[in-house]
């Protein structure tokens, strides 16, 4: 690993279709993937109804952009944290989240699951070892 | 200190963008350097050359472009988000076919890239926004 390599952490709190914050972050993190760091992603707060499953924007007009999430295996991003208490309070569990997932090419491409729930004192402690945390 | 600074609000509408220019002030007059500004989401706003504020307050966008004259500061405005919300430069405007610009010339257009290489050169990358 070259030592430019840094840890970029990008934290989504809000819903995804009230304000242009989540698909904007997406684009960011959709980029990200093509400098070589090491990314990972947060649903936390309202944030974590962007990956929530089932989404249908049809009545709002709004764009439905959430198939984009499934795209992030592709990009070899596979850190995706949930917080437990963010799913709790809003009366969801990880049934309610979209299947994530990515190939493992250090286990002959098995498909593995991206999402990580964490609780938020563990959030706590992985958003300290970062170089980076982008929050939107 | 190196710092690259995101701005994702719009001006007067958020303080944002005053407090990311108070702070860039205050850093360079420390010595530390500003490798980027970064405008992101409605932060693209903060670059319109057309804007009037009244007499009495700040003009925020002519603030920026007088610091980054004064310390040659690199102040980014992200394309996609810039397209979006019709902030146009010349070279942008005459390819997408529009009659108008209102890109400040002390802002350049550039893509997302520009953000992560901030994060990747600067010792801290500092948001400013919601």
């Amino acid at each position: 690993m070259s030592e430019n390599i840094k840890k970029f952490m990008f934290v989504n709190t809000k819903a995804p279709y009230g304000t242009v914050y989540a698909l904007e972050s997406l684009e960011v993190v959709l980029i990200s993937a093509a400098f070589d760091q090491s990314v990972s992603l947060v649903f936390c707060d309202d944030g974590v109804f962007q990956i929530a499953n089932n989404q249908n924007t049809e009545a709002s007009g709004m764009k439905n952009f959430s198939p984009a999430y499934k795209a992030l295996g592709d990009y070899d991003i596979n850190k995706i944290y949930v917080e437990t208490e963010s799913l709790e309070e809003r009366g969801l569990t990880l049934d309610n989240i979209m299947a994530l997932t990515y190939e493992d090419e250090d286990d002959d491409w098995a498909e593995k699951s991206s999402i990580i729930p964490v609780t938020r004192a563990e959030l706590a402690d992985l958003m300290d070892e970062q170089d980076v945390v982008i929050s939107s | 200190m190196k710092f690259t600074l995101l701005i994702n609000e719009g001006p007067y509408q958020h303080q944002a963008s005053d407090t990311a220019y108070q702070f860039a002030k205050a850093a360079l007059a420390k010595g530390h350097e500003i490798y980027r500004v970064f405008f992101y989401n409605d932060g693209v706003n903060n670059a319109t050359r057309l804007a009037i504020p009244p007499q009495d307050d700040r003009n925020i966008t002519e603030n920026w472009a007088a610091l980054a004259k004064e310390h040659e500061l690199d102040m980014v405005v992200c394309i996609a988000a810039a397209q979006r919300r019709g902030m146009l430069d010349a070279d942008e405007a005459g390819r997408q076919g529009k009659d108008a610009d209102n890109i400040h010339p002390a802002f350049r257009i550039s893509g997302l890239g520009q953000l992560v290489e901030g994060g990747i050169q600067a010792d801290r990358l500092l948001t400013f926004g919601d």
